[in-house]
């Protein structure tokens, strides 16, 4: 059965839409990420357009994070005032980043630069992740007890603010700037940013791990709603058929994978996932290299 | 069902007119004249009938609404593969389609397939601006002209091969028409050239139109017309949905 999106413009297999969002809804359920990262690169693999998979990925990811964030806040994990400093830096970054995806487009490298952003990020958070898991399951076998924070530089900055619910005492600066950070990437490569965003909340702000998820979803999901009426002002390549069909497929596949999440344990998890990560940065390296069958592209010319 | 007898009543309908339109030696019908885009939409397919006096060959040419075309060359930098070289080339139909009894090659003489535009050897494609004109030589031009005919087939956008008109009895004949799911929208122009001792004896044209019907076209006007309130809806649905799902599920 096949529908037609009346935004990207083409028609596809409604079962292969609704599979999709459940198999990453499965994924993001069982490991606690956005699964932006996965499922933006199989839409444009499935010939969704780029710009209409990044816009359209932006709004569904809206939707699990309202979800997500409802549960996280009924356990009382969520430090909003750490949120709303984050959220700041998010919005500056997400409208920077929707400015320089038009201005990208207009170049013509709008595509490589999505490619290689998701090289370079899934690259290095992937890399990372799997060398903390590895050394979290060595240390549990030999219960060594984990290392205490050392003072660095960042402790120094000025805008101190004291965050409850995180125990921190810390400049606001730092929250602000990862979130421009994670706001840039959600406008660029159609992702939540929480892949980004979490280890930097854990290691960098030294966040306690409680109330990291519940704080980064309720970013996102304002950071998120940005990109996506920034995208339908200033691109028009939000389509609501396409993102309903994902979430539909997503909230299921969701719930059934985070039932499957709380049986395996926490470093198995993370080991999991920086494998997946690198699985995706791996292959998308190789399309980026090896000599393509059609070397010539076609693209609308200017009116 | 409906769609056979559908076709036999174009059939009875151009034979009709064929006797009683003296003056004319051509008349063609389409078996529908708007192509809908709805929301089950996945390629369609026409039946084009027509009746010519006598013995001829005919030649039928579907282009879709033109526009510029941007090719684009990929060009390896730094060890991975970037967008290079760049042409726009002006007017250029978003979908062509060519059919006829017998190879064209055979029976148009050159002239009048390169003043009619009749198959890729002859379809006139000029860049955009003369910029480009200036700095590409003929021979890269060419190679860009090519990829552009050659990437639009592979999109299914350009017949691969010529299709097939074929004749019932002396001078009835009929041929069929393919629209592949990613069909631009706007006017198509449907030709039908009769040729006869090298030239042509008569021809035909016929507008169809294909447009997005029912919600399809409401999500598209609203989202290139009401930009703003569309980008709000599309969140505030997607907030209910992540409402929604946490309700369901707690309960479940």
């Amino acid at each position: 059965m096949h529908i037609y999106l009346p935004i990207a413009e083409i028609s596809v297999n409604i079962f292969l839409i609704l599979g999709l969002g459940g198999g990453v809804g499965f994924l993001s359920g069982v490991f606690g990420v956005g699964g932006g990262f996965l499922m933006t690169p199989l839409l444009i693999f499935i010939g969704i357009p780029p710009a209409v998979a990044v816009a359209t990925e932006a709004n569904q990811i809206v939707a699990s994070s309202v979800s997500g964030v409802l549960a996280h806040w009924k356990r009382g994990n969520v430090d909003f005032k750490m949120g709303f400093a984050l959220l700041f830096g998010g919005v500056i970054g997400s409208s920077v980043g929707v400015w320089l995806f038009a201005l990208l487009r207009g170049l013509g490298q709008l595509d490589l630069v999505i490619k290689l952003s998701y090289v370079v990020f899934l690259g290095i958070i992937g890399f990372l992740m799997l060398i903390e898991s590895i050394n979290a399951m060595r240390r549990s076998r030999n219960h060594a007890p984990p290392k205490r924070r050392a003072h660095t530089w960042m402790h120094g900055l000025p805008f101190k603010m004291r965050f409850r619910r995180s125990r921190l005492y810390i400049s606001a600066l730092l929250p602000i700037s990862i979130g421009i950070l994670v706001g840039l990437l959600a406008a660029i490569m159609g992702v939540g940013g929480g892949f980004v965003m979490v280890p930097a909340m854990i290691y960098l702000l030294g966040m306690p791990t409680a109330v990291v998820v519940g704080t980064s979803l309720f970013q996102i999901i304002f950071v998120t709603a940005n990109v996506t009426v920034l995208q339908a002002v200033n691109t028009q390549t939000v389509d609501v058929v396409l993102a309903l069909l994902l979430l539909s497929g997503g909230v299921v596949g969701a719930q059934v994978g985070a039932r499957v999440g709380v049986k395996l344990k926490g470093e198995q998890l993370r080991g999991l996932l920086a494998l997946m990560v690198l699985i995706v940065c791996a292959k998308i390296s190789y399309d980026l290299m090896v000599t393509p069958a059609e070397l010539f592209t076609l693209g609308r010319g200017g009116h | 069902m409906m769609k056979i007898l559908y076709s036999l009543i174009i059939l009875l309908s151009v034979l009709t007119s064929a006797n009683s339109a003296t003056a004319r030696e051509l008349s063609v019908d389409l078996s529908e004249d708007v192509v809908q885009i709805t929301a089950g939409f996945d390629g369609s397919e026409l039946l084009l009938f027509g009746a010519a006096d006598g013995m001829a060959d005919i030649v039928v040419i579907v282009r879709g609404p033109i526009r510029d075309e941007l090719v684009r060359r990929q060009e390896r930098v730094m060890g991975v593969w970037a967008n290079g070289a760049e042409v726009t080339f002006e007017n250029v139909p978003s979908y062509y389609f060519i059919a006829s009894n017998r190879p064209f090659e055979e029976f148009i003489p050159q002239e009048i397939a390169r003043e009619r535009q009749i198959g890729y050897q002859e379809m006139i494609l000029t860049p955009k601006d003369d910029i480009a004109k200036a700095a590409l030589d003929d021979a890269t031009l060419g190679t860009f002209r090519d990829a552009l005919i050659r990437v639009k087939q592979d999109h299914g956008l350009y017949g691969k091969k010529a299709g097939n008109v074929h004749f019932i009895g002396d001078n009835l004949f009929r041929t069929q028409l393919r629209f592949p799911n990613n069909i631009p929208v706007g006017q198509y122009a449907v030709d039908v050239f009769v040729f006869r001792d090298g030239r042509i004896a008569d021809e035909h044209t016929t507008i169809l139109g294909v447009q997005k019907f029912g919600m399809e076209a409401e999500v598209y006007d609203f989202a290139h017309r009401h930009a703003l309130p569309y980008g709000v809806l599309a969140i505030l649905l997607a907030a209910m949905a992540g409402w929604f799902a946490n309700i369901i599920f707690r309960k479940g």
